[in-house]
């Protein structure tokens, strides 16, 4: 018996082993962590994948480049706008497309209005993990509105697919701008509510400041990126080192921190939130006229070598890479998906701390389980 | 006395002292007082049931609109039999056997829960003459009796054979035990100023102000302190550490399923109700109008002819709303920061605070 316990290499004796999910309310998902416990304090967290795992990659050499699109839209649910802006860039990148720039600027509209919605609801449950339940309605309450837009515009709520290669599925709604230009005036008014009832509070503060510490050496090493390294002062913003779209024409700050805890992390996404609505306010009036998209072959064929293009969702870079032989399908797909490099500081940054703070952190995290399993 | 003769309107003792001498001519000294028990049981037992169905009905109305939302509006009018729909649900739902459970604690548990919270219903006056039991010590036996229900929830945490489940009554018991502390030396703080523990005789002090108007700062700290500390004995949000849904899913009572479940609901409803009794009796005045002092005699008059049992309840759900409302508004705290909290802050704070008005009382300050 004693023997069993130590090839299993995760926990000494005395641990109290406790398997947190797949089935778990605050792992957002089908994530299951094994943790180690000493009395309340985490010793170790070992994260147990693929519960959700699809096999995307795989079933994308067998399909062709616009059937892709609609599998990135079930990876990071949240962000499906730029998963799919992602493998657009990458295929028009490789037939040399020019893309106009009526096409571009609603592209970043879009990403920046999928941002938006990604952080609401991450504001929301991240509120729920801490125990305020009220920030869940709150949060869904603002988001219904993005989501209402998009309806109009791409006719469905959260699985867009509005992307496709050489441009748009179909042009935007004619409300489109007004719609927008509303959310905009109504969301400015609504934020500071969000700092009212989580960001000022003082049981808020005392769980969230200095806790689950992430240093920029590890946030570079592990990899973190998004807000959650950007809280780091990891500088890795893809919108500004490697403009795409239309981020070269509109100005926004890059947000950093330093300290690199919870509360941090947290706090990046808040203030992304006013950048993405400043990106927004700049675009917003200066959609030229022009067609949605550009006329493209029905078969779509990538000259045969490898392509890269990254993007920055809403929870940090997405990379697709794609091996093409000419054909009509990929011969290998890989997303560098930035939760799943996310989720490896996990037990780095929790380790030591308590249970609550375990869920604190990982909600700071901001993690989509179908986007680490893909 | 004009005054007195309003109040004698609505005295029960007259009732209660009618019933009884009743019950003494029509059978053996040993058959009336059971006969009584048996009244006053039948009787505390449906108040239970219908404070318990209202508070679940009163808790999802008032977090729904403070969450922009409706709340239940389908079964009845306003959604007012949605508990009653619930508890049906409830009774009729499958008991599921948990394996390898202690089966005796796992059934017992919730029992031990549920009469701690009825035997502390029974010292509560909710009018003149209307309370099962006013003993000499009431503000000790409410508190002794309620504190009780921590052996149900240690007992529920550890048969449940869930290792969740034993963390959250761990957690439980930490709390619990903590913060009864304060909650006494918040109690004895208007003990002091009314010089008796007896809660008939502190509401009857009352007669002239509340002691939260009376007793100076001293005790209107002391009711803040009390609010804190007995959200936190009742396990209640933004202390709600031994369920903390995010963190060990339902915590001690994760395991249990059907009626049992319903005991654990129904008594953490009722033991929110309990506390707020308290706070309403002891610092708000009870089932005392509300009287300014002699230059507002009219007003004071037209006081007199609100029942005290709709006082009493008034300012009972006040104090219940007080606490859904910042169950409904604040995330939870962590088990540490929650024990420092109490032993760091609200008790030495505390102590001081019955110091001074020990100080007050002893000086006669108070009005």
């Amino acid at each position: 018996m004693e023997e069993e316990v130590k090839q299993t290499g995760i926990n000494e004796q005395e641990e109290y082993i406790i398997n947190m999910g797949p089935q778990h309310p605050s792992t957002h998902g089908v994530l299951r962590l094994v943790l180690s416990l000493k009395g309340e304090v985490v010793k170790n967290v070992e994260p147990h994948l693929g519960y959700i795992h699809r096999g995307i990659e795989k079933m994308c050499e067998s399909i062709t480049y616009q059937q892709i699109i609609h599998l990135t839209d079930r990876m990071d649910y949240l962000s499906a706008h730029i998963n799919n802006e992602a493998v657009c860039l990458n295929v028009e990148k490789a037939l040399e497309v020019e893309i106009p720039d009526r096409i571009k600027i609603i592209r970043t509209i879009m990403s920046e209005l999928t941002r938006i919605q990604s952080h609401q609801l991450f504001w929301a449950s991240f509120g729920m993990d801490l125990g305020g339940l009220t920030c869940f309605f709150y949060g869904l309450r603002d988001r219904e509105k993005v989501l209402d837009i998009f309806e109009e515009t791409c006719g469905s709520r959260m699985i867009v697919s509005y992307n496709c290669p050489g441009g748009l599925m179909y042009d935007i709604h004619p409300n489109f701008q007004k719609r927008v230009k509303e959310f905009l005036k109504y969301f400015r008014k609504k934020l500071p509510e969000y700092d009212q009832l989580l960001t000022g509070n003082v049981i808020f503060r005392e769980r969230t400041v200095g806790i689950g510490k992430l240093s920029l050496e590890d946030a570079i090493s592990y990899g973190v990126t998004g807000p959650s390294g950007r809280a780091s002062g990891f500088s890795c913003d893809v919108r500004k080192h490697e403009p795409y779209s239309a981020y070269d024409r509109v100005r926004f700050n890059e947000i950093l921190f330093t300290e690199g805890d919870t509360f941090h992390r947290y706090f990046a996404r808040i203030q992304e939130m006013k950048e993405s609505m400043n990106i927004i306010d700049q675009l917003i009036d200066n959609i030229p006229e022009g067609p949605y998209a550009v006329k493209m072959k029905p078969v779509i064929k990538l000259p045969e070598g490898e392509y890269f293009q990254r993007v920055e969702t809403a929870r940090g870079e997405l990379g697709v890479y794609i091996i093409s032989d000419g054909n009509k399908n990929p011969v290998r797909v890989k997303f560098r998906s930035p939760n799943f490099v996310n989720l490896g500081v996990l037990n780095h940054i929790a380790r030591d701390f308590k249970i609550a703070d375990l869920v604190a952190i990982g909600g700071s995290l901001d993690m989509i389980i179908p986007d680490i399993d893909r | 006395m004009n005054e007195g003769k309003v109040f004698s309107l609505y005295d029960f003792t007259a009732l209660t002292k009618w019933i009884d001498t009743g019950l003494h001519h029509a059978m053996s000294p040993f058959w009336a007082v059971i006969t009584e028990l048996l009244i006053i049981g039948v009787l505390i037992l449906i108040f239970y049931a219908l404070i318990g169905l209202f508070l679940v009905y009163a808790e999802r109305k008032v977090c729904a609109f403070m969450q922009n939302r409706l709340g239940p509006n389908r079964v009845g009018p306003f959604g007012l039999f949605q508990t009653i729909a619930d508890l049906l649900k409830l009774l009729f739902v499958e008991l599921v056997p948990i394996k390898n459970a202690d089966k005796f604690l796992f059934n017992l548990a919730p029992f031990i829960v549920i009469i701690a919270s009825f035997m502390a219903i029974a010292a509560i006056p909710f009018a003149k003459g209307l309370h099962a039991i006013d003993l000499n010590i009431g503000v000790f036996y409410v508190m002794a009796v309620s504190a009780m229900g921590v052996i149900g929830i240690l007992l529920a945490g550890w048969s449940s054979n869930n290792k969740y489940s034993l963390i959250g009554a761990m957690r439980s018991g930490a709390q619990i035990v903590s913060y009864e502390l304060s909650v006494g030396l918040a109690l004895i703080t208007v003990v002091i100023l009314a010089g008796s523990m007896q809660l008939s005789v502190i509401v009857e002090a009352q007669r002239d102000g509340w002691f939260i108007f009376k007793g100076h700062i001293p005790a209107f700290i002391a009711f803040i302190l009390f609010l804190i500390s007995s959200t936190a004995e009742t396990n209640r949000g933004p202390f709600d550490l031994a369920e903390a849904e995010s963190e060990l899913t339902a915590g001690y009572h994760t395991e249990y399923s059907g009626i049992k479940f319903a005991f654990f609901f129904l008594a953490e409803f009722m033991n929110m109700f309990i506390v707020a009794s308290i706070a309403a009796t002891v610092f708000l005045g009870g089932w005392m109008p509300l009287h300014f002092g002699a230059w507002a005699a009219g007003f004071n008059h037209v006081m007199d002819f609100i029942p005290p049992f709709i006082w009493y309840i008034v300012k009972t759900f006040f104090v219940i709303w007080l606490m859904m409302w910042f169950k409904w508004t604040f995330p939870r705290l962590r088990i540490d920061q929650l024990l420092t909290l109490e032993w760091k802050y609200l008790l030495p704070f505390n102590l001081v605070n019955v110091l001074v008005m020990a100080f007050i009382v002893l000086m006669g300050w108070h009005f």
